[in-house]
This record gives C-alpha cells, structure tokens and sequence, in this order.
C-alpha cells in the first residue's frame, strides 16, 4: 500500500529506523487486505484505495472539543497532536513524563507491540510521525486524566498515530485519547501500546468522533502485570468505517483487565470491533461489555475471542456484546468466541442484536409516556449499565448527554 | 387525575384474538368512579387478555366491540394515551426497565398531563417526593423508587411499586391485573389498603384475580365470573364467597368426551351473545388451551 522506503526518510535513532524498516517490510509481504480473510469478515475493506490517500505529516491546528469540554481543565498532561505532527505537549503534574520522537519515545516504541497485530500495526510502527509516550513513574498517583488529542482534517491524508504508555508499578493514572476530525476523506491507523506494571491500575480511554468520511483502522495492546488492573473504556461515535481491535494480554499473575465499550452508529458508517482477552497468567480475570446502538443505515460488527493459554488456570473470563438496532436498514453482527486449553476456567460470553424491547415500551406507555419518549428513555437506560463503568465520570456524562441529543429527535418505530 | 367527576369505563361486546385464536368472546362491564369490580376466573378464561385489551397491549387484535372511558374511543388510542386519558394497568409481571427509574417514567408522564413537552427538573423532584411518600405507604423501601424500574426487585417489590406508581399517576380507572400474586399478606394489606383508600378519593377499580383473597382486602361492590373469553355470571360480594366455597366447577363445561352438549351456568349467557361471526367453530374445543400453544 505505501512504499518501505518512506520509512527511511523519518527521523529517530538508528534501531527505530531499522524497526520501521523491518515492520514496513513485513507489512509489503502481507499484501493488501482482503474481506476473504477471517479477520476482515463484515467488513468494507476492499473498498480501501490506498491510492486515494497520500502518506504525510503536514501538522496543522488542533481540533474541536467535542465530548471533552472541560476535561482538560483538570488534566495532568495535555498532548495535541493532529495531521501526523504533534503540535504541543503540557505536562503539569508530577510522576507524568511524556516523550516524543527523537526524544524517549524511540526506545519505548513497540514495549508490548514490536510487531503488527496486523499489517496495519506494521505500517504504525514502519510510519509513526508523531509517536507519543507517556510514562507513569513508579508509584506515582496522578489524579486527573492524561490527555492526547489526535485531529485529522487533511484531505486525502494517510496517518499513523501511536501512543505508548507505561505504568510505572503500582502507579495509578488514567489516558484519555481524543480522536477528532472534520469532512476529510481520511485514513487514519492508530496503535496504542498499555503496558501495566507490577500493582499498577491504569485507565485508558478512546474517544472516536471522526467525521463522515474518514476511515480509522486502530489498533490497541496491552500487556496486565502482576496484580495489575487495566480498564479500557472505548466510545465509537463517528467514522465512515471505524475499526478498533483491542487486546489485553493477561501475563503476570493477580491481574485484572475489563473493557467497556459504547458506539453509536448513525448514516452509513460501519463500526467494526475485535477483541481479544489474552489469559496466559494464571489467576488472571477479565470483564468485557459492548453496548451499542446502530440507526439508520449503519452496521455493526462484534468479534471477541476469550483465549485461555495453557498454564492459565484459575481464570474468570466474561464477555457481553449487546446491539440495539433502531432502524429497519441498520444491520448488527455479534461472534463471540472461546478457545480455552485449560480446565480450570470460568467463562462466560452472550450477545444480542434487538430493536427496543416492546414490553419495555409497552410497559413506559402503560404510565402515560409517549411512544416516542419511552423509546428515547429505554435507549438511554440500555446504555447506563456500560456508562457506569467508563473509566472516566466526566466522558461518561458528556457522552450520556450525546445519546440523548441523538434518541431525543430520533423516531424508531420503524424498526418495529 | 383526580376530580369530583363521575367517570365511566364501559365495555361492551370485545372480542378479541392473538395469534388467529379468539380469547375474549363478547364481554361487557362497565366500571363507574368509585366502584371496585373484581373479575375472576380459572386459568385460560381470558382474564389478563381483557386487561391487555384494554390498555392496549401489542400482539392483540380487537375483532368485534368498543371500549369507551367517558364515552372516548379508547380502542382508538396509543396505550399512552389510554394513560393520560385516565387508565392504569398494574401489571401481573411488571416488566423490567433498565437504567429507567419510575421518577423519569412518571414526571414525564405527569409534565404531559400538565401540558408540557418535557418535565423540568423541579417536576422530576416532586415526582420523586410523589413516589417516596406513596412508596412509605405500601411499605415499599425509598431507595427502591429511585432504581431502575423493576430491576433486581422481588415479586412482592414488584407489587407494591406498582401501586405506588398508581398512587402517584392517580389514574380515573385502574386495572389491577393479578395484584395479589406474589404478595405476602402484609404486602398485600398494605396494598389494598391503599387502593381501597384511592377508590373511596373515586378511583373506579377492575380487579382481575384468580382468587378470593384480595377481595377480603379490596372488597368489591361486584364481582363478575369470566369463563372461556365471557362474563358467565354476575353478583354483589357474595358471589365470590361462592366461588370461594365451590370453585368454578359450576361454571364450567361438561367433559368434551361425555358426547352431550356444553352447557354453561350461571345468569342466562348464551355462547352466541355478543361474539358473532368469531364464535369458536369448534364448541368442544378446550377453553384451557393456551391459544399459543396451538400456533406451532
């Protein structure tokens, strides 16, 4: 899709260089993916024409506030990046460090991911910009949230955003990254490496409101120390095609990881999700629920894998992927799936793909509240259960007042 | 709702069907403010149909008869509608809601009665106080108004928070469907002591219930026997002590296989009132049967 040799013109040290070399090699074997791959199934990516984009880091404003007014008044670090250059970094607490390239984040780049997941996860490490890393010092507890902002508003423009966060053991901390664009046709493919020390809790949280038009394929690791606990908060709002694969790699023993999602899609995006739950440690736990809403044309695919290794005993691994569909042309997908080589495990996975619940609404309107209040007020309450748990009270109050911006004006009944 | 007005809910004829099977099969009654009227009958009479009807439920289809409450099509109305025009139904299962307390439920249904779009947050608070001191009533614990409706209660819990959202929404007419199920004793006192207490304000009841208990505690001005989708007989209070004494043996039919015609008893209903063409073409045919059953 985009030569190796852009590769070489990028600054940082020799080893990245030689890194970026590597990935963007193999990333040219792997070749342009297909939907006839099982990792790309339900999904539009045969649509993607690379030679719509141009591969660039021309830099440029930061982007609108969008769900995160107000939260970075209290912040602990704000980072902005947009259009494949960072345009600056504030850090104003103590125990936060945040490296750019050429700089600390050269070594730290590809600490949980040195390579891929995918080819996309190649091309991140083969053609990162503006990597960013964010280290927690050991012990440290930083109260208010970490901030990267990441804009694309560049028509035609092909990026590669990649954070890197390390928690320091024991430390405690919470990421928040911000992804925002305007109408540009964009590609956009982050890659965020979390990796949880020893006692460690971090939060890390994605905001995704992209434009219309842009394609964002991200990627996120992560690797959950002893002990350790990670929670992953994930909110998908906007994009043509938005796809975010998660991971958690449960190694060190005692650990604890839950990944929380909530998407909205409107218009004709399509919001794609793979997850993998990664037990190799034993007397590891971990928690996952998606709640999502599809209206008017859009699509929705869940794909998760618990995956429990072998010497992982003593396992708790649950998954919850449920799908509201508001619309008669929306259209929801859910595979879960369990692949468990231990047996001492507990495992639990369900899905769901409905319209909204008609004795629920039955039930509201037995009270005297209007067809289509009671519909606004049983989507509002489908989300509640996965806006308690966002590791972020202030993202879950903006994005709790966004759906009901949505549901408020909205009339479902055709999906009935 | 409430008002010195004398109100009217008046059924007559209905018949209906869910699923092609015919359920209800001509029933008239007629409940006026202030009258407590109990329904009763055995499992598969049609008893929670005729409150579903009523209110509007999806999944019926009304095939023959009018409701009118003051004379007003309710047929013709949106459940919600039925709602703000003054009916209430208390659920046999009251259906869990998440993330959706009763206080959001009920202030946006009384801010519509009030005439506005959407409750402020002053009618969200007094809705909240409404529930708190109906709940302390019927002994229902506070925070439980504030949950999401319905989820992790107990089936008692359930009960009770129906009758206070009842008590909150004061209704002209109220459908207590099965209100005693799933209620101890003490639940079900306070309950009925509530609504009985609303009725004497003018609240018209129509108690469906399948035993006499509740009627120790709701005392009915009338009591209606309901078999196989009809009202069979009607009486004072001391037809349910009857039915207490006897069951509904007498009203129903004789064993299919005895190869005599199927009488029923009672005060003078005759299979063909009120049910025209949508009478069962089949007269032998099992009234238990739960029509569902027989869809497949």
């Amino acid at each position: 899709m985009f030569s190796p040799d852009l590769a070489d013109a990028l600054d940082g040290s020799d080893a990245l260089t030689k890194r970026r070399r590597a990935a963007a090699e193999r990333a040219v074997a792997a070749g342009q993916p297909s939907f006839t791959e099982e990792v790309w199934r339900y999904t539009p990516i045969d649509d993607l024409d690379p030679a719509r984009y141009e591969f660039a880091a021309p830099g440029g404003a930061a982007g609108p506030t969008g769900l995160m007014s107000a939260v970075d008044d209290g912040a602990a670090a704000v980072v902005h990046i947009a259009n494949g250059a960072v345009l600056d970094v504030s850090v104003r607490a103590d125990g936060v460090r945040v490296d750019t390239l050429g700089d600390g984040a050269d070594d730290l780049i590809g600490t949980v991911a040195p390579e891929g997941p995918d080819a996309f996860g190649d091309w991140n490490l083969a053609l990162a910009t503006a990597p960013v890393a964010v280290s927690i010092d050991p012990n440290a507890v930083v109260t208010g949230p970490i901030v990267v902002h990441v804009h694309t508003d560049v028509e035609g423009l092909a990026w590669f955003p990649r954070l890197v966060v390390m928690a320091g053991r024991t430390s405690q901390a919470t990421v928040i990254e911000h992804h925002t664009g305007g109408d540009a046709l964009a590609l956009i493919s982050p890659l965020t490496e979390l990796s949880v020390g020893d006692g460690a809790h971090l939060g890390h949280v994605t905001v995704q409101e992209l434009g219309g038009a842009a394609w964002q394929i991200a990627n996120l690791c992560s690797d959950v120390g002893r002990d350790a606990n990670l929670r992953i908060g994930h909110v998908a709002m906007g994009g043509d095609y938005a796809r975010a694969r998660i991971g958690t790699d449960m190694t060190g023993r005692g650990g604890h990881s839950e990944i929380d999602a909530v998407y909205f899609g409107r218009g004709t995006s399509t919001l794609d999700f793979r997850t993998f739950q990664t037990h190799i440690a034993p007397h590891t736990t971990s928690a996952l629920l998606f709640k999502g809403a599809v209206d008017d044309y859009a699509r929705a695919v869940y794909t998760g894998l618990i995956r429990i290794e072998a010497d992982a005993s003593n396992v708790q691994a649950d998954q919850t992927n449920r799908n509201l569909k508001l619309s008669p042309n929306a259209w929801a997908e859910s595979v879960p799936n369990l692949e468990i080589e231990n047996s001492d495990v507990q495992c639990s996975h369900a899905s769901s793909i409905g319209p909204v619940d008609a004795d629920q609404r039955f039930y509201l309107e037995s009270r005297g509240v209007p067809t289509d209040v009671a519909e606004a007020l049983v989507v509002r309450g489908f989300f509640d259960e996965v806006l308690d748990v966002l590791p972020s009270e202030q993202i879950s109050a903006s994005v709790r007042q966004r759906i009901d911006e949505l549901v408020s004006d909205a009339d479902f009944a055709a999906a009935l | 709702m409430s008002d010195n007005s004398a109100h009217t809910l008046r059924i007559e004829g209905l018949c209906a069907s869910a699923g092609g099977q015919e359920i209800l099969q001509g029933v008239d009654l007629e409940v006026s403010s202030g009258r407590v009227h109990a329904v009763m009958g055995p499992n598969g009479s049609g008893k929670s149909t005729l409150a579903h009807v009523v209110m509007g439920r999806p999944g019926y289809e009304v095939t023959a008869g009018s409701v009118t409450l003051d004379g007003v099509d309710v047929l013709s109305l949106a459940p919600w509608e039925r709602a703000q025009a003054g009916l209430f139904l208390a659920m046999q299962h009251p259906t869990e809601v998440p993330g959706v307390s009763a206080a959001q439920a009920l202030a946006e249904a009384l801010a519509l009665r009030a005439g506005n779009d959407s409750p402020g947050a002053d009618q969200l608070e007094r809705t909240r106080s409404l529930l708190e001191a109906e709940a302390a009533a019927v002994g229902l614990k506070a925070e439980l108004v504030a949950r999401p409706l319905n989820v992790d209660m107990s089936g008692g819990e359930k009960k009770r928070n129906e009758t206070v959202q009842l008590a909150v929404l004061q209704p002209r007419i109220a459908i207590l469907d099965e209100i005693d199920s799933g209620l101890d004793i003490d639940a079900l006192r306070a309950c009925a002591n509530r609504i009985e207490a609303l009725t004497e304000a003018g609240l018209g009841v129509l108690a469906i219930t399948h035993f006499t208990r509740v009627l120790e505690y709701l005392r009915p001005d009338e009591v209606h026997v309901i078999v196989d989708g009809r009202i069979v007989d009607s009486g004072g209070p001391e037809l349910a002590e009857a039915l207490e004494a006897d069951g509904y043996t007498p009203y129903l039919p004789e064993e299919p296989d005895a190869g005599v015609a199927v009488s029923i008893g009672g005060l003078g209903s005759t299979p063909a009132v009120g049910t025209g063409a949508s009478a069962p073409e089949d007269p032998f045919a099992d009234p238990w049967a739960d029509p569902l059953d027989e869809l497949g």
